[in-house]
């Protein structure tokens, strides 16, 4: 059953085409990864999915519904959950605070989150602004959960961490896939990482779909051509 | 306790102290300075959850401080002139409770702040700041235009208004009714900032766009913002036309919305007792130095400048050793 789909998508900034005919499917349960070397679109893709950013052509469709009308946090509200490239959670609330702010009903709670994120539990009280940067990619992360998605979008959510904290994260998302329900469209340019997780890959080259197929399918002479890798 | 929970808890008991202090050494007037001050950070508190907590740095709030004054004005004009409000479709008379005064305040004040607020938040910054500005002045032209009640001249109210159950003539008792009220407020204030709506407007005013990612229409939330400040601000009016028995255009000027503003700058801009210090330091101003020159206010101006300049969390944020709040 297919939860997101996009067919032959093209936005703009402006006068200026940022996608082409951008296709991907993301189904029920399913995670799939967005790939490609800066700038070809990824984020972009991202925004439009968010309605961040209006699509001109083609066609944005989540649960069956037309995206093209729906504001951003309507689209959030229909279960469009993001945690954005960056980071970018409230600096001037507390973990506890920035999380409550977001929270929707649902099987998503402070504690269910806090279980995920034990560091989060740890810092409950602590402002926002003083959290490390992996840190705040927990709370990121642990706030999009709290709106009890039933997509989760995660935009380069491990760049520029350490190691450790890096690891941390995918040992999250690795569990989110495993409790199963919830889809993931993830951001990341992690291979090794992402075959871990994601079923399905998609490949954007300037603003275009050029691949898509089961990640185990996902061959060298691909991540050669369009991921640099 | 946090120090600042210690100042704020020494504010409460400091504007308590000082009009029973004055009612057992018999000085009705430093009393009704009191009232004026409760009911003056009432207004801050009002204004406080638009500006501290939303952002909304609105320059109109006077129209509903002015239009809480002026439904207390009109309905107990009408009671003691024993003509009523309307009589068609239906017999509306005029009254002199103060229960069905505050409701009447309030619910126009929301009203209004919600048509105001549905046009001036489609638009933000200075776009924000001249359109507030823009009704209140209407409103102000409006009132002195109204010769039924008043014009220019405003609207005298012989008796005070009642109160079940007190004498509200009695300084004292009044101060008691406004100070509650205050109470009240605050600790609504206190919650609704605690609350995940409190929370989500907080959030809202770091970052619209991270707030619409989580399911959130900033819009909606400053609306309801901006209704409730009106309406506390809208309830502050009321009393303030109950306090000095008359209602006038002036109410309604960009002056009383620029200094409800004042002084929770003055207080600390998001402090929740910002609005009381802001409230007592002005009114001690304007008396200690009103006496000396009318010209006052450039004292004050003074003192704002070095507040904005040197300390940014106003008078609360600099005792309780801290920087600015949701600047």
């Amino acid at each position: 059953m297919t939860l997101l789909s996009l067919t032959d998508v093209s936005a703009f900034y402006g006068a200026s085409q940022a996608l082409f005919k951008v296709s991907l499917e993301v189904d029920h349960g399913q995670a799939v990864a967005l790939l490609g070397r800066n700038g070809m679109g990824k984020s972009t893709t991202i925004k439009t999915i968010c309605r961040m950013l209006p699509h001109k052509g083609g066609e944005v469709r989540f649960d069956g519904h037309d995206l093209r009308r729906i504001p951003s946090h309507r689209a959030a509200r229909m279960g469009i959950g993001l945690v954005p490239e960056g980071r970018r959670i409230f600096p001037k609330l507390s973990v506890e605070e920035n999380l409550i702010a977001a929270a929707r009903s649902g099987a998503w709670g402070m504690a269910r989150v806090t279980t995920l994120f034990p560091r989060l539990a740890e810092r409950r009280g602590q402002s926002a602004a003083s959290l490390s940067g992996g840190e705040q990619q927990m709370l990121a992360i642990g706030r999009a959960l709290m709106t009890n998605p039933r997509l989760l979008i995660l935009d380069e959510a491990t760049e520029g961490l350490a190691p450790i904290i890096r690891q941390e994260i995918w040992q999250a998302i690795g569990a989110l896939k495993a409790e199963g329900g919830l889809s993931l469209l993830i951001v990341d340019k992690s291979l090794k990482e992402l075959e871990q997780v994601a079923d399905r890959a998609v490949v954007l080259q300037r603003g275009e779909t050029v691949w898509q197929g089961a990640m185990r399918d996902l061959g060298a002479d691909i991540t050669d051509r369009y991921l640099g890798v | 306790m946090t120090r600042e929970t210690w100042i704020n808890a020494a504010l409460a008991l400091g504007l308590l102290a000082v009009p029973l202090w004055a009612w057992v050494a018999d000085e009705p007037f430093t009393i009704t300075l009191a009232t004026k001050v409760a009911i003056l950070a009432l207004a801050g508190v009002g204004l406080n959850i638009a500006l501290g907590l939303g952002g909304l740095v609105s320059l109109g709030h006077a129209a509903f401080f002015g239009l809480g004054g002026y439904a207390m004005g009109i309905l107990a004009a009408h009671a003691q002139n024993y003509t009523p409000l309307m009589e068609w479709p239906l017999v509306v008379e005029g009254t002199k409770s103060m229960p069905v005064i505050w409701l009447v305040a309030v619910i126009v004040s929301a009203l209004t702040a919600l048509l105001i607020g549905a046009l001036s938040l489609r638009t933000s910054g200075v776009y924000f700041i001249m359109i507030t500005l823009a009704f209140g002045q209407m409103l102000y032209y409006f009132a002195i235009s109204w010769p039924a009640y008043g014009g220019e001249d405003g609207l005298s109210i012989y008796v005070r208004n009642g109160f079940p159950g007190l004498n509200t003539l009695d300084p004292i008792q009044f101060f008691a009714i406004c100070y509650v009220l205050l109470i009240l407020a605050l600790a609504f204030s206190a919650r609704l900032a605690r609350s995940p709506f409190g929370l989500a407007l907080n959030a809202a005013r770091q970052s619209p766009q991270r707030v619409e990612t989580v399911g959130i229409s900033p819009y909606r939330l400053r609306l309801l913002a901006f209704v409730i400040s009106g309406a506390i601000t809208g309830l502050a009016g009321a009393l303030f036309a109950d306090l000095n028995r008359f209602v006038s255009p002036s109410m309604f000027s960009w002056q009383t919305s620029g200094e409800i503003m004042v002084f929770i700058i003055l207080g600390g801009t998001a402090r929740l007792f910002g609005p009381v210090a802001g409230a007592a330091l002005f009114i001690f101003l304007e008396q200690a130095l009103g006496g000396l020159s009318e010209y006052w206010h450039v004292h004050l101006g003074l003192l704002l400048l070095a507040v904005v300049l040197f300390a940014r969390g106003g008078i609360i944020g600099t005792l309780a050793g801290q920087g600015a709040r949701n600047d």
